[in-house]
């Protein structure tokens, strides 16, 4: 090794990176941007009218919507509350069954393999499916209304929660559960006394943080018939009503800034 | 009493972490094993409340073999076997008292530690532990408030609170300054001796090896190569034990500024 390094230092200077690496990423990159120009030409050549159209068009769109129809704010805020409320309901069931998910996802808890590999796979399989795809199929089994769009959010917060905290839990540090298990603690003591303590700040901030994407999500679920603010969203839409919608997408935008602004603070008092 | 009958422990990447141990340790014995790091000394004590299962022999403890110990078994040996660990392993985001009480986890019944609901006599013990190391005035701290020394200390009080018959010391000292090291094993000492109980403590320190121990083990290459009191044990002993000449960072130093 100290012999190598010598002969290298007399000669010339060596390279930062390894000549090899300095290959690849060079290769890399090329690769990549022939990526680009590829895509950049096949969806160029989908869009014939090019953004000449879409800008006038979206004058005519925008002048229609415009003034917003302020006047049926009392109407709607029911439909919109349903929407928080559908939110706060799924996020919490979800928050609930996150928890013995994430454990048994989590590879430094779940030392039985097969356990640990089939509750993974199940929740990759979860998040694979898209939220709307969820609502879609649970308004064909339970018909127009709150409950599909519920269970339809719960399921899809239970991926992202599930994989987010049982990350949180690999990463803890381990010697505290150690010292429990050594002095004759059960995993379920081991698992409160050790663990718990280390991931709740977290675990807090990441439901927090899927309540708020539950919000927006729900807006886009009343749209495929799943309840709450989007449904009205979707029916005014339909009707050419648009300084209606336009008073409805104020409200949806009002109403979202402001749940970001508090769970925002809640977070940064909790970390 | 603890008596490792031709223990030895084969991990399952092949490395052998003990070859043929044969030792008895008697009840109230301080003893401090000795030897360099990846001798064994970890893996011997770990084997005792079976943090790690020696693969042949046995190993007796209270006359019961404790190699065939499962789920429930192993919890109650483990209550009677307190263990000091090198990075303290407190919960850093806990408060001190809840550390402390952690010892009790294996006395007290899941529902119970889960609201933390302990028996009024767990807190005062835990309060009680506390003041035996002088560290009571921090009970509402959190654990990561404390420097290592002190957290040490908390780690000893937690031990404490368990009220084993056993206490297993893996490098208590080695992430810590001379003067708090020789503080803290002189509360293991004094434990040792006012409560009788069993003391079992890992150090690479020969000089901290001399002046606490009543017995010394030394290891290496996970056999067992000197065992004897203190009285027999010179410098000429301890570079058996470690295969080579003692030099200065064997020696912990700063025996008279604590």
């Amino acid at each position: 090794m100290t012999k190598q390094s010598n002969s290298l230092s007399q000669g010339t200077t060596p390279p930062i990176f390894p000549v090899k690496t300095k290959i690849q990423v060079t290769v890399i990159f090329f690769v990549v941007i022939g990526v680009y120009l590829f895509s950049m030409f096949w969806t160029q050549q989908q869009m014939v009218g090019g953004f000449g159209n879409a800008i006038g068009n979206m004058v005519v769109v925008i002048e229609k919507f415009f003034p917003p129809n302020l006047s049926i704010l009392p109407a709607i805020w029911d439909p919109m509350a349903q929407t928080i409320q559908m939110a706060i309901i799924a996020t919490t069931v979800a928050a609930v069954l996150t928890v013995p998910l994430a454990l048994l996802s989590a590879q430094n808890i779940t030392t039985f393999k097969p356990l640990y590999y089939f509750t993974r796979t199940l929740l990759n399989i979860l998040r694979t499916i898209p939220d709307l795809v969820l609502a879609v199929v649970f308004v064909g089994l339970f018909g127009i209304g709150l409950f599909p769009g519920i269970i339809a959010l719960i399921i899809f917060s239970l991926g992202i929660l599930a994989k987010l905290i049982s990350e949180t839990i690999e990463a803890v540090d381990m010697n505290p559960l150690e010292a429990m298990r050594a002095s004759g603690g059960n995993i379920l003591q081991v698992i409160f006394y050790g663990l718990v303590p280390q991931v709740l700040p977290q675990f807090t901030s990441f439901v927090l943080y899927v309540f708020e994407i539950n919000i927006r999500a729900s807006v886009v679920l009343g749209l495929v018939g799943a309840g709450g603010i989007g449904l009205v969203l979707d029916q005014q839409l339909g009707f050419y009503n648009y300084p209606n919608a336009m008073a409805i997408i104020v409200l949806i935008f009002v109403v979202v800034l402001v749940i970001e602004y508090i769970s925002n603070k809640l977070r940064e008092a909790l970390i | 009493m603890i008596e490792f009958k031709d223990i030895g422990l084969v991990y399952p990447n092949g490395t052998e972490g003990l070859k043929n141990i044969n030792v008895t340790i008697n009840d109230g014995e301080f003893v401090v094993m000795v030897g360099l790091s990846g001798a064994g000394k970890s893996t011997f004590i770990r084997s005792i409340n079976r943090l790690v299962t020696p693969t042949s022999g046995s190993l007796l403890i209270d006359d019961e073999d404790i190699l065939s110990y499962r789920g429930s078994d192993l919890r109650k040996l483990r209550t009677k076997i307190g263990m000091i660990f090198q990075n303290y392993n407190l919960v850093k985001r806990s408060n001190v008292l809840k550390n402390v009480l952690a010892g009790r986890l294996g006395h007290t019944g899941t529902f119970r530690s889960i609201f933390n609901l302990y028996k009024k006599e767990d807190v005062g013990l835990a309060y009680e532990s506390l003041k035996r190391v002088n560290i009571d005035e921090k009970l509402y701290n959190r654990a990561d408030e404390l420097s290592g020394g002190q957290q040490q200390r908390v780690s000893i009080a937690r031990v404490l609170t368990q009220k084993p018959k056993y206490i297993l010391a893996d490098e208590p000292v080695a992430s810590l300054d001379p003067p708090t090291s020789h503080q803290v094993m002189t509360y293991l000492k004094k434990i040792n001796k006012e409560d009788n109980i069993t003391t079992i403590v890992n150090l690479h320190f020969i000089d901290m090896a001399m002046e606490y121990a009543d017995r010394i083990i030394g290891m290496r290459a996970g056999e067992v190569v000197f065992d004897g009191p203190v009285s027999e044990v010179s410098e000429k002993t301890f570079e058996e034990i470690y295969g080579r000449t003692i030099r200065e960072d064997d020696l912990r130093g700063g025996a008279n500024e604590s």
